[in-house]
């Protein structure tokens, strides 16, 4: 008996036709996974369950929970099945808790609500709950804030707030995207572990076919909110049937053709130096007299690039990577150390001596949506970095120079009288290369370039990258805590942890054979499909 | 999967149409330009000349000759609020002028700054801020004199600090966001950036804290007239109209009534418009509509 059917779903929103006939089902103590790209309906799918939708919205077919007509259910009975019997796991740690609240609240609010327990009951449950989540007593009270802990913790926190309950169901949307890999392989331990322990279902939504293959026993793959391919997860993926479904594997293992390898040439003047950096940040005032400490967030970090070569930063979520892209590109000012950039020290100059260095210096964001200006159209967010030419170009050859760029990066030249909003996430990335390499520059600073994008736009923005660096030699510093895109087009790599960097060397050799503690559980902990589609096919057969 | 926020669907024609289903800022706009329509009217015509006194038809009620009544030296009291509006809408609209003028560059400054700078800056701001608006209006008007020039310029003091802040708050949410990183990396400086990226991105927030400012002149203006300290004699103003009736009050109540409602309707349409165009423009409205 299945806990959780859905049949031949169908549901609009505004006209817009999100689940054209869906269908899943969801066994008790069974672990499904509901795979798709962003825009495939897997989160309304999600929602619907929980009779959690927009008010535009139309739903029709049947969704029946523990014997429930969801669909026909009032609203009172929903109440007492959400967070009772179904329990959710969202995306976005920083927004899911309140910050008002304290942890221990928010977990025993819940528990209060439904089982009519008195405070103290439900706090000691709500205790219990936080231990088992990982989060013990002594370092963890109830009393705490979401603002005192990290992004990991607060994953924990909704966790428990979503299994406090003992439900039957768990709907887990995204639950370790925001995650590094070494907190998301603990988090997905711990969903493993809550499904063995209560027999509870669980519903793992995600885009990241790694992971659902390493945790699901069966396997939804959506597509424009149809169902492309189910069954068991192993036969599904090894044999590949559905021609979604190889493009979608092939997508996730993707490795751009790179004839040409750059790998360090010692007698060469190295592009880029950073000697002996170090940058602090003041401690938070915990009074009117005293500083917390001072936090090192780069300690003492030495690298050099050669021209055209490709360089990963690996690391951890708040391990210092980002902040040295900083100091890279001239944002921020190291407290001690110093960057040379073509050999000239970039360190402590103004703007305008750093004008010949801007220009062959570009940057790319994580953030297709954010990195835009949403109130300026295309031709001027991508013709921004020419400002710091010599000579400023005339309008016809700065709509010249936008066309061509736009052309490079394999958008149409029409789209520069565009506003961003109007591209989708892939395109909006393609405008952002587009903006770094209008001035033909040396070097292109990519901060988690492709972490925001669903898997076959990755392999399209990989195989630009590469590309890109073979054309025009551009020289790369990728900072990224993926270790598939490391892999993919870096030619070496450098691990970063708490500040220091802890091993170097290229990128084959450091990722087969890590030596330092730090790039083992980088390594360790991320999902790989080849490794987890052999795993499968063992244990089922 | 997330759903954006911030995608704006900015076409000119999609706002407009947006705001013509927006009742608040329909009627807003629709009282505002009345009462811009009705000063404009006065300069090219009036029911009667607000500055000949007719005492034979003094404290006269409504009629169909003087639809608002006429005051106790006679003059008609629709052709007053007429030339009143205009100068109630002059000085309150040089004081947001000069409110934004110097207010949204000290804050975005302020903002791009940082550091002491900002915090110099704005504990001045508070120093002004602190002082009752109204109270200094009237010590600067006594010390200059009364008249419409100074009451503008103290009414338009007490705007600086508002607009300072709201820019600097709406600034310094901008500033941490990825493109104005991608602007600095480009090269620019921040004054480059603060006026071509901060400020467009900020624009709608001040346009509604001016109207809002603007409604609140509007009322100073009257407030400064009715103690003699605004527009002077023969000049009609709404405040100066409010003082004259108010020893007829029982004898005259149109006097008072009149003059009363030209301020609630003109203030009420400023505030629902500024209301209209926060909720069409702000992005979390637009989701539930």
């Amino acid at each position: 008996m299945s806990l959780l059917e859905i049949e031949d779903l169908s549901l609009t929103i505004g006209g817009a036709r999100i689940l054209k006939g869906m269908g899943i089902s969801v066994a008790p103590g069974e672990i499904m996974g509901l795979v798709g790209e962003s825009g495939s309906g897997k989160s309304m799918a999600a929602l619907t369950v929980m009779r959690l939708l927009p008010h535009a919205a139309r739903a029709t077919g049947r969704v029946s929970f523990d014997g429930i007509d969801i669909l026909a259910a009032s609203e009172d009975q929903m109440c007492a099945l959400r967070g009772d019997d179904i329990g959710m796991v969202f995306q976005e740690p920083m927004t899911a808790l309140n910050p008002v609240k304290t942890i221990g609240e928010q977990v025993a609010e819940g528990i209060r609500w439904h089982s009519g327990a008195t405070r103290a009951e439900a706090e000691d449950r709500a205790r219990k709950m936080l231990d088992r989540v990982g989060l013990p007593e002594a370092k963890f009270p109830l009393s705490r804030y979401p603002h005192e802990l990290s992004g990991g913790q607060r994953q924990r926190v909704v966790i428990a707030i979503a299994c406090a309950l003992k439900p039957k169901l768990l709907i887990a949307d995204e639950p370790t995207t925001a995650l590094d890999v070494v907190l998301q392989a603990q988090i997905l331990d711990l969903l493993r572990d809550l499904v063995a322990e209560n027999r509870m279902g669980l519903l793992l939504i995600s885009h990241d076919l790694a992971v659902v293959t390493e945790m699901a026993d069966r396997i939804t793959i959506l597509r424009h909110g149809e169902v492309m391919e189910a069954g068991d997860t192993a036969p599904t993926l090894s044999a590949q049937l559905h021609p979604y479904t190889r493009q979608l594997a092939q997508a996730s293992m993707h490795v751009p053709a790179r004839p040409k390898t750059h790998l360090a040439d010692t007698a060469a003047k190295p592009l880029l130096e950073v000697e002996g950096v170090t940058r602090d940040y003041r401690g938070r005032r915990i009074s009117l007299f005293r500083r917390a400490p001072d936090v090192r967030a780069v300690d003492d970090v030495s690298l050099s690039m050669a021209a055209g070569q490709s360089v990963a930063l690996v690391g951890r979520s708040g391990c210092g990577k980002s902040t040295l892209a900083r100091m890279v590109l001239a944002l921020d000012r190291p407290s001690s150390g110093a960057i040379r950039f073509r050999g000239e020290t970039i360190t402590g100059r103004s703007e305008a001596e750093l004008a010949p260095a801007r220009r062959d210096m570009q940057v790319v964001f994580q953030d297709p949506y954010g990195s835009f200006d949403p109130r300026q159209k295309v031709e001027r967010l991508i013709a921004e970095p020419l400002h710091v030419l010599e000579k400023w170009p005339t309008r016809a050859e700065r709509r010249e120079m936008v066309a061509h760029a736009l052309h490079e990066v394999g958008l149409d030249q029409r789209d520069m009288d565009k506003y961003p909003h109007e591209f989708s996430g892939g395109q909006r990335q393609r405008l952002s290369i587009a903006r770094a390499i209008i001035t033909r520059p040396k070097l292109v600073v990519a901060d988690e370039p492709v972490s925001a994008l669903d898997v076959s736009i990755r392999a399209q923005i990989l195989d630009l990258f590469a590309s890109l660096n073979q054309k025009l030699g551009i020289a790369y510093l990728f900072i990224t805590h993926d270790l598939t895109v490391a892999r993919a087009i870096t030619d070496e790599v450098l691990v970063m942890h708490e500040g220091r960097i802890v091993e170097r060397g290229k990128t084959n050799d450091v990722l087969d054979r890590p030596q330092s503690e730090a790039a083992r559980a980088l390594v360790a902990a991320a999902p790989d499909l080849h490794r987890a589609i052999a795993r499968r096919m063992q244990e089922q057969g | 999967m997330t759903l954006r926020a911030d995608i704006p669907d900015e076409t000119f024609t999609g706002i407009l149409a947006k705001a013509f289903r927006n009742t608040a800022f329909v009627t807003g706009f629709v009282i505002t330009l009345l009462i811009l329509a009705m000063a404009i009217l006065s300069y090219v015509w009036t029911p009667y000349d607000v500055t000949r006194l007719v005492i034979a038809d003094k404290t006269q009620g409504p009629s169909l000759a003087h639809w608002f009544g006429t005051d106790h030296f006679g003059r008609d009291i629709l052709a007053m609020i007429m030339v009143g509006a205009r100068n109630s809408i002059a000085v309150a609209l040089v004081a947001v002028g000069i409110g934004m003028g110097v207010g949204v560059p000290l804050g975005a400054f302020a903002a791009a700054r940082g550091g002491l700078v900002d915090e110099a800056l704005m504990r001045v701001n508070d120093l002004v801020f602190a002082f009752p608006a109204l109270l200094s209006a009237i010590m600067i008007t006594a010390i200059f004199g009364p008249g419409a020039v100074n009451a503008i310029i103290a009414i338009g003091i007490f705007n600086i600090p508002v607009f300072a802040r709201v820019a600097r708050a709406g600034a310094l949410a901008i500033w941490p966001r990825e493109f104005i990183l991608a602007a600095r990396a480009a090269g620019k400086s921040s004054t480059q950036i603060s006026v071509e990226h901060v400020l467009p991105n900020i624009a709608t927030l001040l346009l509604v804290q001016g109207t809002i400012q603007f409604a609140l002149g509007i009322l100073a203006e009257a407030g400064l007239s009715y103690l003699g300290l605004g527009a002077q004699p023969p000049m009609p103003s709404w405040g100066r109209m409010l003082f004259d009736a108010q020893t007829r009050m029982v004898v005259a109540p149109w006097m008072a009534i009149f003059p009363g409602m030209a301020i609630v309707v003109t203030v009420l349409g400023l505030n629902l418009l500024g209301d209209g165009i926060a909720d069409i423009l702000d992005p979390k409205s637009r989701r539930q509509r």
